[in-house]
């Protein structure tokens, strides 16, 4: 319940955060709300030397249409993306998946960027940034690079932002026509999820006409159901199309076994839940 | 490892204090200023036992660095009852036996503050989700939500 | 001095709770709140490994760490730390390891603490604890409760056999009914099913804490615990501490449920720490220590075999139990299972009966009490035998408990387990239960959702229960072996204003004994429910307990206070006499006034009260005090009882299991106040539940622990439980003079069989005969997978259950 002593420091700008990160004398935790590093630090799972919390950089925070892309600000938090109406009027799928995290009170805490970046694969953020297909926007000693969410995720917890680098804002593509279906799967609320699905789809004449089907917690990362978006693209939005197409959702993924359940029930959830979502989805779209 | 001096205000007493970087908000609360209101229940921000508004949103002071909170406005259970009138979520927790053994209770009162602040008048199964971050192991829950109905029903929210 | 307005009665008023006024607005007085001058702070360090030799323990850069004051092992207390007591020896030979509070030569569990860290503060103590560097040689741990009980590799090898125990009730040989082979052999059916309870963390909300202060004339100990009476007895003999010099306080305490039913070792050291230093000393676990150190609740293996006739009527039933220890004997670790021996038979008229426990230890944390301790158990499986039966016979399960069950007319009545049951109607709660369930459109639409096949298959779950509360008559306790009696104590003090103080020799954590006592008190003396102050919980003030456990409190502590109180009225009665001139036999007391019979004469309590305060004008040799002591010690055991009705919604897909309603008809006798009575309910029921549902402490096959937190460990929160409906059937005992019963654990007992129950009833249909606890998605998919792809023989054990889990 008490983490290892460590030195603090809130820089006011991205720069001042950097220059700090750029430090590698040092064990360095970036702080974002602390949601996920605060239980680990009190576990003392980990004892940095330097935590830099990003909360007072004003720059990081916020969201604007840019483009008819939004940008989201890495320290906004869960509660804001959640009723942000921007976000509910151009990604309302990023909307619902805000609003499920955790609790409100991590929610009220907890930020985009930092869940973002801790990348666990059973949380809510990352599975639905994939079905969003958001770009990362990364800033670090040699300037700014822009990563799709499909490559950000590396492994468990790891992802392409360096130690000397910071996820500064998550750009995500209107999607104003598509229905959407979100599906999280526990066995009890506080729970993460054993599998989850983010879905959306855009109906045109009466079929559908693009899909986007992510997992959570079906591999070390996120991962896009492919063959499930191609079978649907074109298919009719009915019941028995669906669950043809989503029949392969669990195809490709390496599932964990742990007192939840194990890889085959796994991969039997993530093609019922994905089915769901995308009927959800179709529902939501209006067919 | 260096301490950081914090100015805040914790229900309404503005403190300033020299901290070290680690020391968690509700052992700031506790160890520092003494309000052993706030309780401690678990090491995994699950229990929600430890639940303050920070600028009036519901937090869970475990979960939340002391220095982090420089700047801002903390209320705690100790801090809700105004001119010795009970809030109506304390009066309402009360009445309709919303406690048994009280150690959950500070921070249930405290998020049921919060979630009446974002919906004022929230179906049953809102409350429910409401309190999804706070665990009770003696009520069952179901007098805590009848508790923020009926405060609801008073105008809590306002 | 006239007559006065009759007293509204305060029996059976849903009070607000006195208790709540502090806990709402944070005035807790928590033993961690507890800063006193110059107090050092204890962490402990304990072993990862489940069963290890210490090889050596470096304690030189922890003591020289800033802020250390000192750094204790197991070695630097031997001889004075002595063996943590059990205080239920199951047999004359039971045996069982020495349990030193710090770990000498051996640990035997995962968190078993090893040495202690004592520093000026929390941070340097928890600090320095990475710094002892403990050598360990690793020893084979023995983890799995059937694999122990083969006796292959033995924990140890001084006792010749990981078997503590065998404890045997056979209803032939003790009179109460016929012999079990006789019944099996003569059967025209026997039903054999093998249940698993798993392992569960009791997860009260408030982590253990203990602060002791050294520095007055007595040793003072304030604890987060539910016994300060018992534990202040336990030191002292464990310790060697005068009991004249030891104060235990059990102060604010937040949640127990058995869990702090324990002499814990955290508290004997703390005692140590504060001796050796001089120093006023605070231990306060983390949850994550609470999790592996903090003694678990049930984990039996339970076989069954139940005898019957064709038309249901059973003739027999024969209990294995292979019950996990743990590593060491708790204060009453051996006894909790052999309490379930007595309720087996549930509400039934088994003729013959046998029962044979076998308490074995393993390389995790022991085990003790958790709410209903042994009974739950107990309901569960003869509950789970009950439909099981149903389903062999084709009969519906209330069917076939009516055919058996002790009818109303029956009681008093002498059960085949040596019980004397003294009252109860099950006709009448299950009749009522039934109605407000909607039993027979819930069935209907069962129908109409298996004939439609639809995803969502709906399965109703009954459970019909008794359970032996009150504990305990002293002359049973020490037939059972058990180390104390069974009594409570109480007192009531006059004060001179007429306001009356209660000292109750029970210690409540959150069950509402204060508001319910001055309910009593308010009545049997006719003062204001406001004027009655109930003190309890501190070994200087009241002196004479045997603490919160067990559904004893009312039953047995509440009947104390009422012995008390009527002792104050007789006294009063003669300085009432006195006062109005008349003969004592000749006053009345009614309503807070002594009346003289067939006048309008009457004195108030309060006067009478003041009367005794002034002592001018007394009878001759009144000694001039109106407070009164008794002792209490119950004749019987209560008996409560109820039907319990879940309609349980099953996702076939998923495996997902939702409680749809829950109806339960409790009876447990007369009724202080509703409300405290309700909610002891819905708290209960939510502990059965999440033992049916959620819950389970999973070791791997080393002896960690893998649900060592809340993020594991999965205690519902407010979305994961439905609203409860809850009714009452009124038949008072006839053992006490309240005619109450007790409640405290009823939601817990009842609720995890009517929930199991429901679940099979729905997917029974798909060839499923069990699922194991908890019935998690997972399992209950598999179970239907298995039940469809085999011969229709699909169980929720093999590759769903506990397999599944150590993976």
């Amino acid at each position: 319940m008490i983490p290892s002593a460590f030195d603090y420091e809130a820089p006011a700008t991205v720069a001042e955060a950097l220059t700090l990160l750029a430090d590698d004398s040092r064990e360095v935790k970036v702080l974002a709300g602390g949601q996920s590093l605060l239980p680990v630090l009190k576990l003392r799972m980990a004892d940095p030397e330097l935590v830099v919390s990003l909360q007072q950089i004003d720059e990081l925070r916020g969201v604007r249409m840019e483009d008819q892309t939004l940008v989201i600000g890495a320290m906004t938090r869960h509660a804001d993306v959640a009723r942000e109406p921007l976000i509910g009027a151009h990604a309302p799928l990023l909307a619902r998946a805000a609003a499920e995290i955790a609790d409100p009170q991590v929610r009220h805490r907890g930020t985009i960027g930092g869940a973002v970046v801790h990348a666990d694969p059973a949380s809510d953020m990352p599975a639905t940034l994939c079905a969003l297909e958001a770009q990362m926007q990364v800033v670090g000693p040699s300037g700014q690079r822009t990563v799709p969410a499909a490559e950000f995720f590396e492994d468990f917890f790891t992802t392409v932002v360096e130690e000397d680098e910071l996820l500064t804002a998550i750009r995500v593509p209107s999607y104003d026509d598509w229905g959407i279906g979100y599906e999280k799967f526990t066995r009890v609320a506080q729970q993460w999820p054993i599998v989850s699905v983010a879905a959306m789809v855009r109906l045109e004449g009466g079929s559908i006409a693009e899909a986007r089907v992510a997992l959570g917690n079906m591999d070390t990362v996120p991962v896009r159901a492919a063959g499930v978006e191609a079978a649907l693209s074109g298919a009719a939005p009915t019941q028995e199309a669906v669950a043809a197409a989503c029949a392969s959702a669990a195809e490709g993924t390496n599932p964990t076994e742990d007192l939840n359940g194990d890889a085959t029930y796994r991969r039997h959830l993530a093609t019922v839940l994905a089915r769901r979502a995308v009927l959800a989805a179709v529902a939501d779209a209006g067919a | 490892m260096a301490s950081r001096t914090i100015t805040l205000t914790v229900d309404g007493v503005s403190y300033t204090d020299d901290v070290e970087p680690r020391l968690l908000l509700v052992q700031y609360l506790r160890e520092v200023l003494g309000k052993t209101g706030t309780l401690v229940g678990c090491d995994t921000t699950n229990c929600g036992a430890c639940t303050v508004l920070v600028d009036g949103e519901s937090i869970k002071s475990c979960t939340m660095l002391a220095v982090e909170a420089d700047g801002h406005e903390v209320t705690t259970i100790e801090g809700l009852a105004t001119d010795g009138q009970l809030h109506p979520l304390q009066k309402a927790f009360n009445e309709c036996h919303a406690l048994q053994c009280g150690f959950c209770t500070s921070g249930m009162i405290m998020q049921s503050v919060s979630l009446l602040a974002e919906n004022s008048r929230p179906t049953d199964q809102e409350v429910r989700e409401g309190l999804e971050g706070n665990l009770c192991r003696c009520t069952g829950y179901q007098n805590i939500v009848a508790a923020v109905q009926q405060a609801a029903g008073e105008g809590a929210a306002r | 001095m006239t007559v006065t307005e009759e007293h509204a009665p305060e029996i059976g008023k849903a009070r607000a709770r006195k208790e709540d006024a502090r806990l709402i607005t944070g005035r807790s007085r928590y033993t961690d709140n507890m800063v006193l001058p110059g107090m050092l702070h204890l962490a402990m360090v304990r072993s990862p490994l489940a069963r290890a030799r210490i090889t050596s323990i470096d304690t030189s850069a922890a003591r020289s760490a800033p802020g250390v004051v000192r750094v204790l092992t197991g070695k630097d207390l031997t001889g004075e730390q002595g063996s943590m007591p059990n205080a239920w020896p199951v047999t004359e030979d039971q045996k069982a390891p020495p349990h030193p509070a710090v770990a000498e030569e051996t640990v035997n569990f995962a968190g078993e603490i090893v040495a202690v860290v004592i520093a000026r503060s929390p941070a340097a103590a928890r600090d320095a604890v990475e710094l002892v560097d403990v050598d360990y040689e690793p020893l084979t741990p023995v983890v799995d409760l059937a694999t122990a009980a083969r006796d292959e590799e033995l924990i140890y090898p001084e006792l010749g056999t990981n078997h503590s125990a065998t404890w045997v009730f056979d209803s032939a040989e003790a009179g109460t009914g016929g012999d079990i082979k006789e019944a099996i052999s003569a059967a025209e059916i026997v039903v054999e099913r093998t249940f698993r309870q798993q392992r569960l963390i009791p997860a009260f909300m408030e982590p253990r804490s203990t602060v002791v202060d050294p520095t007055g004339e007595q040793l003072t100990v304030w604890s987060a615990t539910q016994i300060p009476h018992i534990l202040r007895v336990m030191l002292a003999l464990t310790l060697g501490i005068p009991e004249s010099k030891l104060r235990v306080i059990a102060p604010d305490v937040g949640g127990g449920f058995g869990g702090k039913l324990q002499v814990t070792p955290e508290e004997v050291i703390t005692v140590l720490a504060a001796r050796h230093t001089g120093k006023p000393c605070k231990y306060t676990e983390t949850r994550s220590e609470t999790m592996v150190g903090a003694h678990h609740g049930r984990d039996q293996i339970q076989t069954l075999r139940i005898s019957a006739k064709a038309d249901g009527t059973v003739t027999g039933l024969d209990v294995h139990l292979v019950a996990n220890m743990g590593a060491y004997l708790g204060l009453i670790t051996s006894g909790i299972p052999i309490l379930g021996a007595f309720m087996y038979n549930g509400i039934y008229k088994f003729p013959a009966y046998r029962f044979e426990c076998t308490n074995v230890f393993t390389n995790q944390v022991w085990t003790d009490a958790y709410r209903g301790a042994g009974r739950p158990e107990a309901t569960f499986a003869i509950e789970r035998m009950m439909d099981e039966l149903a389903t062999e016979l084709g009969m519906d399960p209330i069917e076939v408990r009516e055919k058996n069950w002790i009818q109303h007319d029956e009681f008093p009545f002498a059960t085949v387990s040596s019980l004397e049951y003294d009252s109860g109607n099950y006709e009448a709660a299950t009749a009522k239960a039934l109605e407000l369930f909607g039993y027979d459109e819930l069935r209907a639409e069962q129908t109409r959702r298996r004939e439609s096949g639809d995803v969502v298959q709906l399965g109703i779950g009954v459970s019909t229960f008794t359970e032996m509360c009150g504990l305990a008559p002293s002359r049973v306790l020490g037939a059972l072996s058990y180390a104390a009696g069974g009594w409570e104590h109480a007192q009531v003090r006059v004060l001179p204003t007429g306001k009356v103080e209660v000292v109750t020799g029970v210690s409540p954590h959150g069950q509402g004994h204060v508001t319910s006592w001055s309910q009593i008190v308010a009545d049997r003396l006719g003062v204001a429910f406001e004027d009655v102050e109930v003190l309890h919980g501190d070994t200087q003030v009241s002196q004479r307990g045997l603490d919160t456990y067990g559904s004893r409190s009312l039953a047995v502590g509440g009947m104390a206070v009422v012995a008390a109180a009527d002792k104050v009225i007789e006294k009063a009665k003669v300085v009432a006499a006195h006062l109005l001139e008349a003969a004592t036999d000749d006053i009345e007391f009614s309503g807070g006034q002594f009346t003289v019979r067939g006048t309008d004469q009457g004195v108030g309590f309060g006067d009478v009260a003041f009367a005794v305060f002034a002592a001018h004008d007394l009878p001759d040799g009144f000694e001039p005090s109106l407070d009164s002591d008794a002792t209490y010690d119950p004749e019987n055991f209560s008996f409560p009882h109820g039907t319990h009705l879940a309609a349980m919604e099953v996702d076939t897909e998923t495996g997902q299991v939702r409680v749809r309603k829950y109806v339960c008809v409790d009876d447990v006798g007369n009724v202080i106040n509703p409300m405290i009575v309700d909610g002891q309910v819905h708290g209960g029921l939510a502990q059965g539940i999440a033992q049916a549902l959620f819950e389970e402490a999973v070791y791997d096959d080393s002896g960690t622990l893998l649900t060592g937190s809340f993020t594991e460990y999965l205690v519902p929160s407010a979305p994961d439980l439905p609203s409860f409906t809850t009714d009452r059937t009124v038949t008072p005992s006839t053992t006490n003079a309240l005619g109450v019963k007790g409640v405290g654990e009823a939601g817990t007992i009842a609720s995890t069989p009517a929930i199991v129950n429901g679940v099979l009833d729905a997917i029974r249909q798909f060839g499923v005969s069990d699922v194991e606890m908890p019935c998690s998605p997972s399992r209950v998919w598999h179970a239907i997978q298995a039940a469809r792809v085999g011969s229709g023989a699909g169980t929720g054990h093999t590759g769903t259950g506990g397999e599944e889990a150590r993976r």
